[in-house]
């Protein structure tokens, strides 16, 4: 049955996109928390002699040291594990299509919809994520570049310093509506 | 200022401060700055609680954390009704209200005093040995009439309205304790620039400042001292100063819980402000101040109000200006209560006498108060205390015998001496040691990089305590990695230094004697019960502490302890060390539960999942249920519908148009590299290498004992790339699992894996109506039978996205699984939907799914196996590549018990009664006339009405299972045993036509 | 909560990013479908579970997710070190940490 339907037809228009919490804020007297908008991303990994291949097709540096990151036009490379980053890019360029060409061994796998980016800034920004996540935040420990997967309360996450006082707080989509209100009742405590 | 307790110019309040409250319903002015404490004792009122098991009326014996009678009920409104709140420590706001515990109908006339009359009743033991017979009396008769007349207070019967922060905290040197030697400390550390937090439980910094009138720091008064120095510190961008904060836990490595009281003494806190705030501090190194806590005298009615340690009675003067009564008698064994009785003196109030153990004590204090004019009594005990709802008199008599003589009085101050606070040191799994000469337990032998200073290491001296803390604080920061300091140590030019003390009861309590002289008040465990405990033969402290409970009250204690042990080891007739110190635990007071849950509460108790097309469905009245922690659509009811008529008519529309279905939920893993088809068969039953690009297969997972771990459905996307389903339930453990074998045995495979649950949306689209739902959304697909057949998948675009489309079929019908970016998948499921409308398509949820597929036989791991099912228990041997030489469980499959006979296997079973829907989990037996306990030989694992199907259906773990086809079996149920027949597991389409249909 | 050193990040981090994961140094066999019953008893079933010096495995879940080995006392709760996955069973242990 139904063999009309069986031949190929050409798509409907395009659906729009809703990412997860689009849009949502909280701003406390020291702190702000924000959905950041969607980016492209893609979980890399990679045995050692590729790292040079893939470093120079994604146009950034692949860090090798253990919680650190590298960023480059809008692209930050971040050392999850020994032979795993998450690349995240701003700049709406696609990571994926860019490792494509490298014929060097790899394993690079989208997840720009499985992750989504949650902004912390402000004076209060390392209480704030410091409310859930038992990482020391201080500079010395944790300075602006440093990148590590943690636990936020009940949630894993991917913590990046992207500033002194700021922070990307990376976590599973459908883990954005805990680690958002988390990170918000934070907010309001951690000013005062 | 009407209360008449508050001496003029005495103390540190701003006395226009004023502050009503109320207590037990009556009125009172305090001031702010005063604990409610003070603020009674201001008023006269000394009366404040009725003890624990006696009903004794009880007042303040302190003036701190270590409170062990003057518990109160702090009500805010209905859902804030704290119990058991330390009146020495709640701080005082306008308002206030605080009533009396453990007493009916009132404070001064309480019913329940009638246990203490009977007294001999409650002795030690009383509860092993008198509610022993009849055995069914325990739980129905006196379980519950114990529970109903014991415990403090009244719980609020609301939730709590409060909310509490939490944070982690790192430092270099935490300082627990804010008194002379814990500043001391904290500026030595700060002073190299570490990272420093000094934590005290008090509302102001000083500890013993706050009541040692002579101590001069730095040409300042002790208690100035201490506040310009936690200015300074404060003003350090290095150092964290916590106010109202109790170290309540020492854990492993330095990692120590403190608890931090928000706004409990607020008038009205914001909404912004949280209750309590827990600080998990980890710390590099700990230094210890918390000090030494006075210890009473044990003695005849040593708890009538009134009665109280002579280090309290100065607080309440020096600090809160507040005089314990107009006529004060003492009673000591050490200096420390001459201090008191002189700072009392010289502020007016009589001392009537000074009643002092010692045969021949000399020093500074005592020709002071000789000097003074107070009348001084060498050699002599108070044997008893006069009075009930207040002290009234002391009768002293020489300590050998002698004459009594009863002197009037209003209060007796006390002090045996002081014990140093070793609780945390303890917790954090140090030794304490035991001073003979000192007759005190200090910290011995240290297991974490902590260090104690001061009282609390059993210096004695505040000059001696400052000395050895600051050089403490320096070289715990240093040790941490600080520079030196620039600082200047603390100049002490004036401060106390306390003699020792007696542990044990006094004369008058001795052994022999059947006097109430308390050692825990909390508890009510007096001297006589302690050795009656010995007597009966509890020989180690351990047993000695919970045959009577001496130390066993909130409190844990902190007065109780040494005065109990000492007792014990006198009737035992062995040294002090020999006989132990029982371990201190946290908390050092109690945490409310509030704080120690912190932020996780409500929505954040624990993560709430839900898939992209939530929205929609809850749109749509989906009622959801709670799978792991996500949120699915259970059934789509219409108006009118319940969940059954609701599910009929999902599975109905499903077989006969199509219907759609959220299976965002599914774990989903990518399998990438060269040796993606070796790892796949490795860690599967099945074959995988041949499987050709675009094609799926059904894959179980075995764990190494041969046992079905999760199925699901795998897909081949390209020679070096899988996409891998799991159960919802099990994507963690999978992942982990795959992880395991990967890293751990098979790391020489060039593959990886990365978790995409959370990447794609799937929108399940089953049905004879799902590819025409489908294809007119779809490009760059061929969905024809010939070029897609049943277990493939494709890429291409839906609505203009990509999709990963797989044909496959949890229903037995024609389907398929639409994948897309998770932030298009509600987009696209109302396309689909849109789609669907067109044709009569559903919605259908989890519960349809389950029938659909039951209807079918296909497994739900973790239903219908549970951790003891094998691939052909399960009716899946298919599954197993049979000439596959290793994967993750062949050896498993192997074993004696997993081929041996008689396995209970996977079954059909239709009730006889077509319209009987059994229970899951309902045992089976093969005959119903067997004597109980019969002999089960399985269970129903899943069973449902199918509407398509007319009837019930079932399936079960059945004994034999293949081998009964068509027998009859039997369900005992409580109404009556329910008929069944062994059938095949396909209920619906045994040829399986409808894939194609 | 412990602090636990990770031999691939290189620092101590919170027991919370960690999962213990059984006792090491047992291996799987290669030839594992041909194994006698008291060689699989022995590798699937048996533990040493003793008091004093225990090898286990743990993995660093929340972190760089690696699995490693560590050497733990189980009668202090302290690790005495921490090693690579695959890396051999340490002939020496250093002295009893802090």
């Amino acid at each position: 049955m139904a063999k009309a339907a069986a031949k190929t037809n050409a798509a409907a228009a395009s659906v729009e996109r809703r990412p997860a919490l689009a849009g949502r804020t909280l701003s406390a007297p020291s702190v702000k928390v924000e959905m950041l908008p969607p980016a492209e991303r893609i979980s890399l990994r990679a045995p050692e002699a590729s790292l040079a291949a893939l470093s120079k097709a994604l146009g950034v540096t692949l860090p090798v040291k253990p919680k650190t990151s590298a960023t480059k036009d809008g692209r930050t490379a971040l050392w999850l594990g020994p032979d795993e980053w998450l690349i995240i890019d701003e700049a709406g360029n696609d990571p994926l299509a860019d490792c494509a060409k490298v014929s060097a061994l790899h394993s690079a796998v989208g997840i720009s919809h499985r992750n989504v980016g949650i902004s912390v800034a402000g004076p209060a920004a390392a209480v704030t994520v410091n409310s859930g996540c038992p990482q020391d935040l201080s500079l010395d420990a944790f300075p602006v570049g440093a990148a590590s997967r943690t636990i936020l309360g009940k949630a894993e996450i991917v913590l990046l310093r992207t500033a002194e006082d700021a922070f990307r707080v990376e976590c599973w989509r459908s883990f954005s509506d805990y680690v958002f209100t988390l990170l918000s009742e934070a907010a309001g405590d951690a000013a005062n | 200022m009407s209360a008449a307790f508050r001496i003029p110019g005495a103390g540190r309040l701003k006395q226009a401060k004023t502050a009503s409250f109320s207590f037990d319903d009556k009125s009172y002015t305090g001031i702010e700055g005063d604990t409610l404490a003070s603020a009674l004792l201001a008023n006269g009122v000394h009366l404040v609680g009725r003890s624990f098991k006696y009903h004794r009326p009880r007042g303040f014996l302190s003036a701190g954390a270590e409170e062990p009678n003057a518990l109160v009920q702090i009500v805010r409104d209905d859902a804030r009704k704290t119990p058991n709140v330390r009146a020495t420590v709640q701080e005082l706001y306008d308002g206030l209200t605080a009533n009396s515990q453990n007493r009916w109908p009132s404070l001064a006339f309480d019913i329940g005093a009638v246990n203490d009359i009977a007294s001999p009743l409650f002795s030690a033991g009383f509860y092993y040995k008198t509610f022993m017979w009849p055995k069914s009396a325990w739980k129905n008769l006196y379980e519950p009439k114990i529970r109903a007349a014991a415990g403090l207070g009244v719980s609020p019967e609301k939730p709590d309205p409060d909310h509490y922060a939490a944070r982690y905290a790192h430092c270099e040197v935490l300082v627990l304790g804010g008194g002379a030697a814990g500043i001391a400390a904290a500026l030595a550390a700060a002073e190299t620039g570490v990272r420093v937090i000094l934590a005290d439980e008090q509302a102001e910094f000083g500890g013993s400042l706050r009541f040692e009138s002579g101590a001069r720091i730095d040409g300042e008064n002790g208690y100035a001292w201490a506040q310009a120095a936690i200015a300074r510190l404060k003003a350090m961008d290095n150092v964290r100063v916590l106010s109202r904060t109790t170290a309540f836990g020492y854990y492993a490595q330095n990692f120590v819980g403190l608890v931090e009281r928000v706004s409990d003494h607020l008038k009205s806190p914001g909404r912004e402000l949280a209750r309590e705030r827990l600080w998990q501090v980890r710390a590099n190194r700990v230094v210890i101040a918390t000090g030494a806590i006075e210890r009473h005298m044990v003695f005849a009615n040593n708890d009538r109000p009134g009665v109280m340690l002579a280090s309290a009675a100065r607080t309440y003067l020096n600090h809160y200006g507040v005089a314990v009564g107009k006529n004060v008698g003492v009673y000591t064994a050490n200096d420390s209560a001459y201090a008191a009785a002189i700072d009392l003196k010289k502020a007016g109030v009589n001392i009537a006498a000074i009643v002092d153990l010692r045969d021949n004590p000399a020093g500074p204090v005592i020709d002071e108060a000789r000097a003074l004019g107070i009348e001084i009594n060498f050699g002599r005990a108070v044997v008893s205390a006069g009075g009930k709802l207040r002290v009234s008199s002391m009768t002293v008599q020489p300590k050998n015998g002698g004459g009594e003589r009863t002197i009037p009085v209003d209060a007796i101050l006390m002090s045996a001496g002081w014990t140093p606070s070793v609780h945390l040191f303890s917790q954090s799994r140090g030794k304490v040691a035991f001073n003979d000469e000192t007759r005190r337990f200090v910290p011995g032998t240290y297991a974490q990089d902590c260090v104690s200073v001061g009282a609390c290491n059993g210096t004695d001296g505040l000059a001696a305590s400052v000395d050895e803390a600051y050089a403490a604080g320096a070289k715990a920061a240093k040790d941490a990695g600080g520079q030196a300091g620039k600082g200047a140590k603390p100049k002490v030019d004036a401060g106390e230094s306390w003699s020792r003390g007696m542990l044990g009861a006094g004369p008058g309590a001795g052994p022999g004697t059947t006097v109430k002289a308390f050692v825990d008040f909390q508890n009510d465990v007096t001297a006589k019960d302690i050795r009656q405990a010995v007597h009966e033969g509890m020989h180690s402290i351990e047993h000695v502490k919970r045959f009577t409970t001496n130390g066993m009250a909130t409190d844990q204690g902190k007065t109780s302890n040494m005065h109990g042990l000492a007792i014990a080891a006198e009737e035992l007739g062995k040294p002090i060390p020999q006989v132990g110190l029982t371990t201190f635990r946290a908390p050092y007071t109690p945490v409310t539960f509030g704080s120690i849950v912190g932020h996780a509460r409500g929505a954040l108790f624990d993560p709430t999942r839900r898939t992209a097309t939530h929205g929609w469905a809850a749109s749509q009245g989906a009622v959801f249920e709670d799978v792991g922690h996500w949120k699915r659509a259970w059934y789509f009811p219409k108006a009118g519908e319940d969940m059954h008529k609701a599910v009929d008519r999902e599975c109905v529309t499903v077989r006969k148009v199509g219907g759609l279905f959220d299976a965002s939920t599914l774990g989903k893993i990518e399998v990438v590299g060269p040796d993606a088809a070796k790892f796949m068969e490795l860690l599967y039953t099945n074959p995988w290498e041949k499987l050709e690009t675009g094609r799926c297969r059904y894959g179980i997972m075995l764990r190494e004992d041969g046992f079905i771990y999760d199925d699901g459905v795998v897909g081949r996307l390209a020679p070096d790339r899988f996409h891998v389903t799991t159960t919802t339930g099990g994507a963690p453990r999978v992942m982990h699992h795959m992880e395991d074998y990967l890293q751990t045995e098979f790391p020489h495979l060039n593959v990886w894996l990365t978790s995409i649950t959370e990447q794609w949306a799937v929108i399940a689209v089953q049905g004879p109506k799902s590819r025409d739902i489908i294809a007119p959304l779809v490009e760059g697909i061929d969905m024809s039978d010939e070029a897609m057949p049943h277990m493939s998948v494709r890429e291409g675009k839906i609505c203009g996205v990509p999709t990963r489309l797989f044909r496959m079929s949890f229903t037995g019908e024609r389907g398929f699984e639409v994948n897309v970016p998770a932030d298009y998948g509600e987009a696209v499921w109302e396309a689909l939907w849109a789609e669907g409308q067109k044709h009569g398509a559903t919605a259908y949820g989890t519960e349809s799914m389950h029938v659909l597929r039951a209807e079918k036989g296909y497994i739900i791991v973790g239903q219908d196996t549970d951790g003891t099912v094998t691939p052909n228990d399960a009716g899946l041997d298919w599954a197993v590549g049979k000439k596959k030489t290793d994967f993750v469980g062949i050896r498993g499959l192997t074993r004696s018990d997993l081929v041996a006979k008689g396995r209970k296997q996977l079954v059909g079973l239709k009730t006889k009664d077509p319209k009987v829907v059994l229970e899951e989990g309902a045992q089976i037996v093969a005959d119903p006339k067997q004597p109980i306990p019969m002999k089960m030989i399985g269970h129903v694992t899943s069973s449902y009405w199918s509407e398509n199907c007319g009837r019930s259906i079932a399936l079960a773990l059945v004994a034999g299972g293949r081998d009964r086809m068509g027998e009859t079996l039997y369900v005992p149920m409580p109404n009556g045993t329910i008929e069944v027949e062994v059938t095949g597991m396909v209920f619906v389409d045994e040829k399986g036509e409808r894939l194609n249909g | 909560m412990l602090l636990i050193r990770c031999p691939y990040c290189d620092e101590e981090r919170p027991e919370l990013e960690f999962r213990n994961a059984g006792e090491a140094h047992i291996a799987r066999s290669t030839n594992i479908a041909g194994e006698s019953d008291d060689d699989f008893e022995k590798f699937f079933f048996i533990r040493a579970n003793p008091k004093g010096v225990i090898y286990e495995r743990w993995r660093h879940i929340h972190g760089c997710a690696r699995f490693f080995n560590a050497v733990r006392d189980t009668v202090t709760d302290k690790f005495v070190m921490t090693y690579k996955a695959g890396e051999p069973k340490p002939a020496k242990l250093p002295g009893a940490a802090k």
